[in-house]
């Protein structure tokens, strides 16, 4: 019987492949499954929230330019790293980013914790050409970015398709996309109270300090806010995870 | 938390157990002698059929 | 009939597509559906030419074998094309690199953009034609029937050479959605899918039908390749589309989960893809080329489930030190370090096969350049199995290090191993009685070696140089370097890389020259002038 079953696999094509699809599976199921229910993968923290309009749509120009190509957004439990970057990053952190901006190469440095590093003007002076403010720099200039504005066409319909994958976006959020937009570029064009009720710790203010909304200040906006949102006095790491 | 100890425990005991021995026989398997004669039939079929598909006459 | 049904398709996709272009939200998106509709109105300007006349001979004046052999030669081309570009790309980055004025100030040009265009062209473009023509070359020949579906493997080829295309502008106008060696947007990656259902169909049809009682070991090989990359390719790119008249999409899995399934993908690109489908090619061009059948049949099959068991569960050594649980790294780094084994298990099978014929490597420039890619097969599943270990990993991670790793693999393993198919292939397909110049063979032999060697010592120098400069911390216990003291540093190594990768474009285009002339039937006459040795 036996060796049947062994002629039959040998020279099955079909056997072939559901034994190769099942031998494959196995790793990924281990790995990947219990990621979604052991209750210890995301930290639980205070200040987590989703992105705003203007910081997702500059988390959208991050990604279009390839930024993750050169720099990475996590920290890891190293001394250096956390001397030099700040507290390292917590699974917590990047639980709305879809995809995760991790990176995988450090060409430049990390920019997990990046926001209010440095100012608006410098982020501005650096954009516009890198060697300008860090002579050794081999970064690529992205001059573009300050003329080009962004369109507020789709921002709703981007906030809902985060929501369908589990982005706790509310109707309201949706409802006032475009105004919090507006309104985090030009605090006094719209409420600011009412952007700070819905996206606590979000910053406003004009970041490319010229008027209408480019993909600068998008941009600016998304790295002055990269880091800061989890308050770290009320976090307590796990023992074991 | 309960479910990551019973799962660590797991592959560290049985689970790792029963793929080792798993895995030896399969080893063993392939090594019988009584393979020798397939494989070596196996081994040389890149040398045959070079130029044109296989007549039907003389297939299996 | 069917050819008013065709034609009829053809005319409702150029109506779909250029409402695409109308509607498009953004500029990729509307690039792409006008694209779409040029290819679609060619099909249909061709289906109204053709129609009422029988098929047309697709493999043109070359005589039939028997064996489809026409969309192996296109796809022979395609490779050896694909090739130089995706090196190209690569030189031009690296230069990007160490010379920062190259990237022009111009989004098309910067080097964001680039780098996927590079990494998709070489590893999809290159690597995965290889793997389609020779798959279908080998699976013939080793099943002893002809390629099963008729015109679907026309449609493979074709249909995956689109996708490359919309890849690869969709990059440069922006288009990503920012996962490493996944970066096409959702209907590219829904048109690919198609394509791929195609191709294991096809290889695994042509299987199904096979003369030959056994199914030969290389076509294990390709199988797993293909089906593993389905199953990969579908659940990385899970994505939710923001609208069907754009570019974006939202990707399903977030943050750890995310990078999770990433790597799993990630790694098993190159476990798969880049791993398992080109040992397919080993297992076949090695012992054909040597002229003596493979070392141990036993050990390819232990080689071949021991491998795609252990490597699927390597990814997360990409996320040591990370957010991602301790288990997980864990069992990322015991499988990584298990899997050396197996490698090297595949590697000796190789190797051995010469046992009895090395004088060969003296006289045979393919078979040299066959056996060094098994030779960087070898060194390259050694260094990987260490940088996974978790303390060599914090210092390699990140670092230039992990790039000089990969590039011994692509270049030395995946480059040689394919070169040395389509100078076997070339001379075979096109019935040449031998290729045009041996000589330019080891020309090409020699500068890809020695450019491999400049960029993988400069990028070991330069990575282990990095990690020391980044965790290098004084007496007092201060950071000893800022950050752009250690890009400052690697200028040197940046233009050493970018020589060596230079040298190694060079060889691709002496091997482009080298195949034309073969095909053009100058190989015959120039054999009758070099001596026998």
């Amino acid at each position: 019987m036996f060796m049947k079953l062994h002629q039959w696999a040998e020279t099955n094509a079909f056997a072939l492949l559901v034994l190769s699809f099942i031998v494959v599976s196995v790793g990924g199921l281990v790995q990947i499954v219990p990621l979604f229910y052991l209750d210890n993968t995301i930290e639980k923290v205070e200040g987590m929230r989703p992105y705003s309009p203007l910081e997702l749509a500059g988390r959208d120009i991050y990604v279009r330019e390839g930024c993750y190509t050169c720099h990475s957004q996590m920290i890891r439990v190293m001394r250096d790293e956390v001397d030099r970057y700040g507290h390292y990053s917590l699974a917590a952190e990047s639980m709305y980013d879809h995809p995760f901006q991790w990176g995988s190469k450090r060409t430049g440095p990390d920019l997990a914790r990046v926001g209010g590093r440095y100012s608006d003007d410098w982020h501005v002076a650096h954009m516009h050409n890198p060697r300008d403010i860090v002579p050794e720099s081999i970064m690529p200039a992205y001059p573009w970015l300050a003329e080009t504005p962004v369109s507020t066409d789709l921002i709703a319909q981007m906030m809902t398709a985060h929501r369908r994958t589990g982005v706790p976006y509310t109707d309201e959020m949706i409802e006032n996309a475009v105004l919090d937009f507006r309104t985090q570029e030009n605090p006094d064009a719209g409420d600011v109270d009412a952007l700070l009720a819905r996206y606590p710790k979000a910053q406003a203010r004009n970041f490319d300090a010229q008027p209408g909304v480019s993909e600068l200040d998008a941009l600016i906006a998304y790295l002055q806010m990269l880091g800061t949102l989890v308050d770290f006095s009320t976090f307590e790491p796990e023992a074991s995870r | 938390m309960e479910t990551y100890t019973f799962l660590r425990q797991l592959a560290d005991s049985w689970g790792l157990l029963s793929m080792v021995l798993f895995f030896t026989v399969v080893a063993v398997w392939i090594f019988r002698p009584g393979a020798r004669a397939a494989q070596n039939e196996a081994a040389m079929q890149i040398f045959r059929n070079e130029d044109r598909p296989k007549d039907d006459s003389d297939g299996r | 009939m069917s050819d008013a049904v065709k034609i009829a398709g053809w005319g409702l996709l150029i109506l779909f597509f250029a409402m695409g272009a109308n509607w498009g939200t953004d500029v990729a998106y509307r690039f792409h559906a006008i694209l779409l509709m040029v290819v679609c109105a060619t099909m249909f300007i061709w289906s109204i030419r053709t129609a009422g006349s029988g098929p047309k001979d697709p493999d043109g004046p070359v005589p039939e074998t028997g064996y489809m052999d026409g969309v192996v030669r296109y796809g022979v081309i395609a490779t050896a094309l694909w090739g130089v570009i995706g090196f190209l790309a690569g030189v031009y980055i690296a230069f990007q690199l160490a010379f920062p004025m190259l990237n022009w100030d111009l989004p098309w040009t910067s080097f964001g953009r680039l780098r996927p265009l590079h990494t998709s062209a070489v590893i999809f473009a290159f690597g995965g034609n290889a793997l389609i023509a020779t798959s279908f070359y080998v699976v013939q020949r080793t099943c002893a029937v002809r390629l099963w579906g008729g015109k679907t493997a026309w449609f493979v080829f074709w249909g995956y050479n689109l996708f490359i295309v919309l890849a690869a502008t969709g990059y440069l106008l922006g288009q990503t959605q920012s996962k490493e060696y996944a970066e096409p947007e959702w209907y590219v990656d829904l048109w690919l899918t198609v394509v791929w259902v195609a191709y294991l169909l096809v290889f695994l049809m042509t299987i199904v039908k096979r003369k030959e009682p056994h199914i030969y070991v290389a076509n294990w090989f390709y199988l797993a390749f293909i089906v593993t990359i389905a199953m990969l390719h579908v659940v990385n790119n899970l994505a939710v589309p923001v609208s069907i008249w754009g570019s974006n999409s939202v990707i399903l899995f977030p943050g750890v989960q995310g990078a999770m399934v990433q790597w799993w993908y990630g790694h098993n690109a190159v476990g798969f893809f880049l791993t398992a489908g080109f040992l397919g090619m080993m297992y076949y061009f090695i012992p054909k080329q040597a002229d003596r059948p493979i070392y141990s049949y036993k050990l390819s099959i232990i080689h071949f489930w021991a491998l795609i068991f252990l490597y699927i569960w390597a990814g997360p050594h990409h996320l040591h030190y990370t957010a991602l649980p301790d288990w997980a790294q864990m069992l990322g780094m015991v499988f990584s370090i298990v899997l050396w084994m197996p490698s090297w298990g595949g590697m000796i099978n190789g190797l051995m096969t010469l046992q009895g014929a090395w004088d060969k490597l003296r006289t045979d420039p393919i078979l040299r350049m066959l056996v060094v890619a098994v030779g960087f097969y070898g060194m390259a599943t050694f260094e990987g199995p260490m940088m996974s270990i978790r303390s060599v990993n914090s210092l390699s991670h990140y670092t230039e290090w992990t790039i000089g790793h990969v590039h011994s693999g692509a270049l030395g393993w995946n480059g040689m191993i394919t070169f040395g198919a389509l100078y076997y292939l070339v001379p075979r397909l096109w019935n040449r009685p031998a290729l045009y110049s041996n000589a330019l063979v080891s020309w090409h032999f020699w500068l890809a070696t020695i450019g491999i060697v400049l960029y993988a010592a400069s990028m070991w120098v330069g990575g282990i140089m990095q990690g020391l400069m980044w965790r290098e911390i004084d007496d007092q216990g201060f950071l000893v370097n800022s950050f752009i003291d250690s890009v400052a540093a690697m200028h040197p190594m940046y233009v050493v890389r970018a020589l060596g990768g230079t040298m190694f474009l060079l060889g691709g285009v002496i091997m482009l020259w080298n195949l034309w002339k073969t095909i053009a039937g100058e190989g015959a006459a120039r054999t009758q002038h070099v001596p026998a040795e």
